[in-house]
């Protein structure tokens, strides 16, 4: 009960940062959400409200709604006020009411605490049914059954993988107080992972979703530890001597790259997930950091400052013994936290040019890099799921705040709470 | 200001490790160690680090008080005209007490990325470590992290807050 009463005293305010023509807000429970959209090529689809939704606890629709104007393609044309069957939609009325999709529902109470939901998807201008999806739920996986329904229809209708049913991980920094915490994609429904009184940073998600590794201090040093989501649990992965920080997993799950300073300086070592196995993998004199594997595994992408000013470097999985490290950033003096994209085509990272650290693409094959943000204390970029967005910090209003933009820069919004700062954040992998 | 400081670093310590029955004992022995106002010369701590009591380091008066080492920026130079005596004192202390264990913590200012920074602020408690090594005291008496920029001691965006922040602090470990 007590957890709950601290989960709720925060409000989530997603607020725009683009410029923009289309505006819609709406509350839930006590967070209230607020996001504007790039309303030029919106793709006008209505989301009925589901017959029978008041017999659930949460608004299933509305999620909907909210995850479809977020993900910058759709906007909602209709309110939701109003039910609407989930056989056979007049295409007529529809098209003439502007809509190009129509999502409709319907709510099967089972037991007191069991419920069926039934969705339809259905192409207005072509005149046909896409199919839909039925779902068993509980009173507390509706959020996470309402995601599932909004990735469904982003793929039936655009032929891309949704990324709403994926999780966030991040920290609060409230007062003196950091909380790690894991959320849905949609910054909401808030679960403690740590309470700290010392920092806590770099989560990073294993690849199957179900362990976060992160760095703590709560040790007066960082050291490393594993969360297990599903039981709450966690195992310390790496207390060496000096520094442990900047986990990475390979992308089999089974091995964790990572920072020590157990020799000095700071350099990258990788080992087994269980924390066996431990092996050195860069030999230098100046620091090398934050190491990210390929989504091929053959490659650990990492900073280091060995030519003068830190810059991305690339070398082989099995350490620069292997193969020698290659230069992969030159076009500013200060590059720092590589990211690969899921399709292993895109670079984020943070650099700054001269005008602040902000978090920027590079297209790996032609090297082609853009600045994607106008803000001036970018850090931490990680890649949703599809690849399609790009999650970071950022500072607003003197604060810390989390940010997602879109990777052609067109979508943005902002991750919010007052009063307090957040910060570190890392998306989850797809969950199936 | 000083004392509450050190009141709040052992509050905190009692708090980190849940074990506020050690750590209350600790102040309790450093409160009293103040009010019972023993007198201390102003020695190098090596001649006589028993005078001092049990936490020298925590005694104004004493060589062992004076634990931060600044840099400049982007630096991780140990300046010697500004350190050595300092460094000197510890080191003396610590060949004599070689059951004292410490841990230099390494700090950065808030420009820039975190893990970097990280790596940044170990630099230069590493090159604390190496300056104290070179003075002879052992590698197993010593540890060497950092907190990045992640425990600044002075907020701000302004030359003062990042200049007290480029610093490597000397911390005795009390058990």
């Amino acid at each position: 009960m007590k957890k709950l009463l601290l989960i709720f005293k925060y409000v989530l305010i997603f607020t725009p940062i683009s410029f923009s023509s289309f505006f819609s807000s709406y509350a839930f429970g006590q967070m209230t959400v607020e996001i504007k959209g790039y309303s030029q090529s919106l793709f006008p689809i209505a989301v009925m409200r589901f017959v029978d939704e008041n017999k659930l606890p949460t608004s299933v629709s509305e999620i909907i709604r909210q995850d479809l104007t977020s993900s910058g393609y759709f906007k909602n044309t209709e309110g939701g006020n109003n039910s609407e069957a989930i056989d056979s939609p007049s295409y007529k009325t529809w098209a003439a009411r502007g809509a190009d999709a129509l999502v409709v529902g319907q709510v099967n109470v089972k037991s007191a605490n069991e419920f069926e939901i039934n969705y339809r998807l259905y192409d207005i201008r072509k005149g046909q049914g896409l199919g839909g999806l039925t779902l068993n739920a509980s009173a507390n996986n509706l959020r996470q059954v309402a995601h599932k329904i909004a990735d469904d229809i982003i793929f039936k209708l655009l032929g891309e993988r949704g990324i709403f049913s994926t999780n966030l991980s991040y920290v609060i920094k409230d007062g003196k107080r950091y909380r790690l915490v894991i959320s849905d994609a949609d910054g909401q429904n808030i679960r403690n992972a740590l309470n700290s009184a010392e920092p806590i940073i770099s989560p990073a998600w294993s690849p199957d979703g179900k362990r976060v590794a992160y760095v703590s201090f709560e040790d007066r040093k960082p050291v490393i530890y594993i969360h297990e989501l599903a039981t709450g649990k966690r195992i310390s992965l790496s207390n060496q001597k000096g520094n442990n920080s900047a986990p990475a997993w390979s992308p089999d799950g089974k091995k964790v790259a990572l920072a020590l300073s157990r020799d000095g300086n700071t350099q990258i070592y990788i080992l087994n997930a269980d924390g066996t196995g431990l092996q050195r993998l860069t030999r230098g004199s100046t620091i090398d950091t934050e190491p990210q594997f390929s989504p091929d595994g053959r490659f650990i992408y990492f900073t280091s400052d060995r030519g003068g000013n830190p810059q991305i470097y690339r070398m082989s999985a099995e350490g620069e013994g292997a193969e020698g490290a290659k230069r992969i950033s030159y076009k500013q003096a200060f590059v720092t936290s590589p990211r690969i994209s899921p399709d292993g085509k895109n670079l984020a990272f943070i650099a700054n040019g001269g005008g602040g650290f902000k978090v920027h693409l590079m297209n790996l094959a032609t090297g082609e890099t853009v600045a994607l943000t106008d803000t001036v204390n970018d850090e931490s970029p990680s890649f949703a799921a599809n690849g399609r967005y790009v999650l970071y910090s950022t500072r607003v209003g003197g604060r810390r705040v989390l940010a997602a933009v879109s990777i052609d820069g067109n979508s943005k919004q902002i991750l919010s709470i007052p009063g307090a700062d957040v910060r570190q954040p890392s998306w989850g992998p797809f969950m199936d | 200001m000083q004392l509450s400081s050190v009141f709040n670093r052992l509050l905190n310590q009692s708090l980190n490790r849940r074990a506020a029955g050690i750590a209350l004992f600790g102040l309790v022995a450093f409160l009293t160690a103040c009010s019972s106002g023993v007198k201390l010369d102003d020695v190098d701590g090596s001649k006589d680090a028993n005078a001092f009591g049990s936490q020298p380091w925590n005694d104004p008066k004493s060589p062992l008080f004076e634990k931060s080492v600044y840099f400049d920026f982007d630096e991780y130079n140990v300046s010697p005209s500004k350190y050595q005596k300092m460094l000197m004192a510890h080191a003396n202390y610590l060949k004599q007490n070689t059951a004292q264990k410490i841990i230099i913590q390494g700090n950065t200012d808030d420009r820039g990325t975190t893990e970097y920074n990280l790596a940044l602020g170990q630099r230069r408690s590493d090159a604390v470590r190496k300056q104290l090594a070179l003075l002879g005291v052992s590698d197993s008496q010593m540890e060497a992290v950092s907190f990045g920029k992640e425990k600044p001691k002075a907020d701000g965006n302004n030359e003062a807050a990042w200049a007290e922040n480029r610093r490597a602090d000397i911390v005795y470990i009390t058990k």
